[in-house]
């Protein structure tokens, strides 16, 4: 089962990304800001990380960056979910190392297309 | 699908998502639930209806999903674009090389996802194609759709269906809270108004014709008579996609399904396929319905 880290200071976003991601057969587990997830990823590294950006501690783009440089830390597929929705934030993230962007308010749909798109699901999944 | 599993599907839908069927809507809950019914391992209508009835709450929610989404996305199933890509535009390069053109027609172009997915795959093909003449018409019945596929607009929703951010990003301005297609690949489409019933001979000829998840919507002899004529419009060599529910097998022998690439055709030599007893040549029967 792959694992996916949902990072996010809203644990109702939380909790909707799990139940999707669980319905995608990830094995789920949540972060409410970069500094925890960070923790997380230091005991060890998951498959894919759901990402929000603005959170307080530590927000999503630094987390990514220390991230990516842990051992290994270039292995996670790195999904940014967040209201950062114009392309000076979206640019900002995929050269720092983002995979995909979900720009917020998302669905099962859309979580299942941007999975597909970087391998974490088969394609096929993501349809009906 | 017998009558009654039509009323019993026809009220159920009416009180979980109120949407509200005519009385002849068969061919709409066909298309759209024959592929569910499929892959949960189930044999057709009548079994999908039996574990509607057995109150099975994924098939519930999965069947209004199903009949109330009306959507088009970028790169719709994925497989017909790789296909274009990898078997379709190699093949028609080399076999153009002397003419440089290329002509494609998207016949159920809806809202545009379909037609600009097909010209950002030509421009990631980049060298190959430099100093070509590529012609991408998109047709569509409704008026309203051809328009918007036209402009090229998308709502936040719909740029994240099937679209690579990267894609986004490279193809895309931001206005606000909608997207719009850049002006170099809207040029590279021409929207058209076309019914599929009606004749089509003045489009010429293709070199490859889309035609995704449009025919579903018509009856058997409908279809046999757009496929014989979608072959007169198709270069010996050319290729046909269909959608991932559609076939020619038992239809027509003006084409043949390429192995091992799903959905994809090539015209048979007419002399093969009128040597077989044609097939029924029926007048359409179906009111067109816009394919989305």
């Amino acid at each position: 089962m792959k694992t996916c880290l949902v990072v996010d200071d809203s644990s109702v976003v939380r909790k909707i990304a799990r139940r999707i991601l669980e319905g995608l057969e990830f094995e789920v587990t949540e972060a409410e800001d970069g500094s925890k997830a960070l923790e997380i990823c230091q005991r060890q590294l998951p498959d894919a990380v759901l990402l929000d950006w603005n959170m307080p501690v530590m927000d999503g783009f630094e987390f990514m960056g220390h991230m990516r440089r842990l051992p290994g830390g270039d292995q996670p597929k790195v999904v940014f979910c967040t209201t950062e929705n114009n392309v000076a934030h979206i640019a900002q993230a995929l050269s720092g190392g983002a995979n995909e962007y979900i720009m917020k308010p998302f669905d099962k749909d859309i979580i299942a297309d941007k999975f597909a798109e970087v391998g974490l699901i088969p394609v096929g999944q993501a349809m009906v | 699908m017998t009558p009654t599993e039509y009323e019993y599907l026809r009220k159920f839908l009416k009180d979980n998502s109120g949407l509200d069927l005519s009385a002849d809507k068969q061919y709409l809950i066909e298309s759209r639930l024959l592929p569910l019914a499929r892959k949960a391992g189930l044999s057709g209508i009548g079994d999908l209806v039996q574990k509607l009835q057995g109150g099975s709450r994924t098939v519930i929610t999965d069947v209004v999903e199903a009949m109330t989404t009306n959507e088009t996305f970028f790169f719709r199933d994925k497989v017909p674009f790789d296909h274009f890509r990898d078997t379709i535009m190699p093949e028609i390069i080399k076999a153009r090389a002397a003419r440089r053109s290329i002509r494609i027609w998207c016949a159920a172009g809806s809202t545009g996802q379909e037609p600009y997915s097909l010209a950002m795959c030509l421009k990631e093909m980049g060298a190959a194609l430099t100093g070509w003449r590529i012609e991408i018409i998109a047709t569509d019945l409704s008026q309203e759709v051809l328009e918007k596929a036209k402009a090229g607009i998308y709502s936040q929703f719909e740029v994240q269906r099937g679209l690579p951010i990267q894609m986004l990003m490279k193809y895309f301005k931001q206005t606000g809270e909608t997207w719009q297609v850049n002006p170099e690949l809207r040029a590279m489409i021409q929207h058209r108004q076309l019914n599929l019933l009606h004749d089509f001979a003045q489009l010429g000829t293709f070199d490859v014709i889309f035609c995704r998840n449009v025919l579903i919507y018509f009856d058997q002899d409908t279809k046999i008579n757009i496929f014989n004529r979608l072959a007169r419009q198709i270069e010996p060599d050319g290729f046909l996609v269909l959608g991932a529910a559609e076939t020619v097998v038992g239809l027509t022998d003006t084409f043949r399904p390429i192995p091992e690439r799903r959905g994809l055709y090539k015209p048979n030599d007419p002399r093969v396929a009128a040597a077989k007893p044609a097939l029924a040549g029926a007048a359409p029967r179906m009111a067109a319905m816009a394919g989305r």
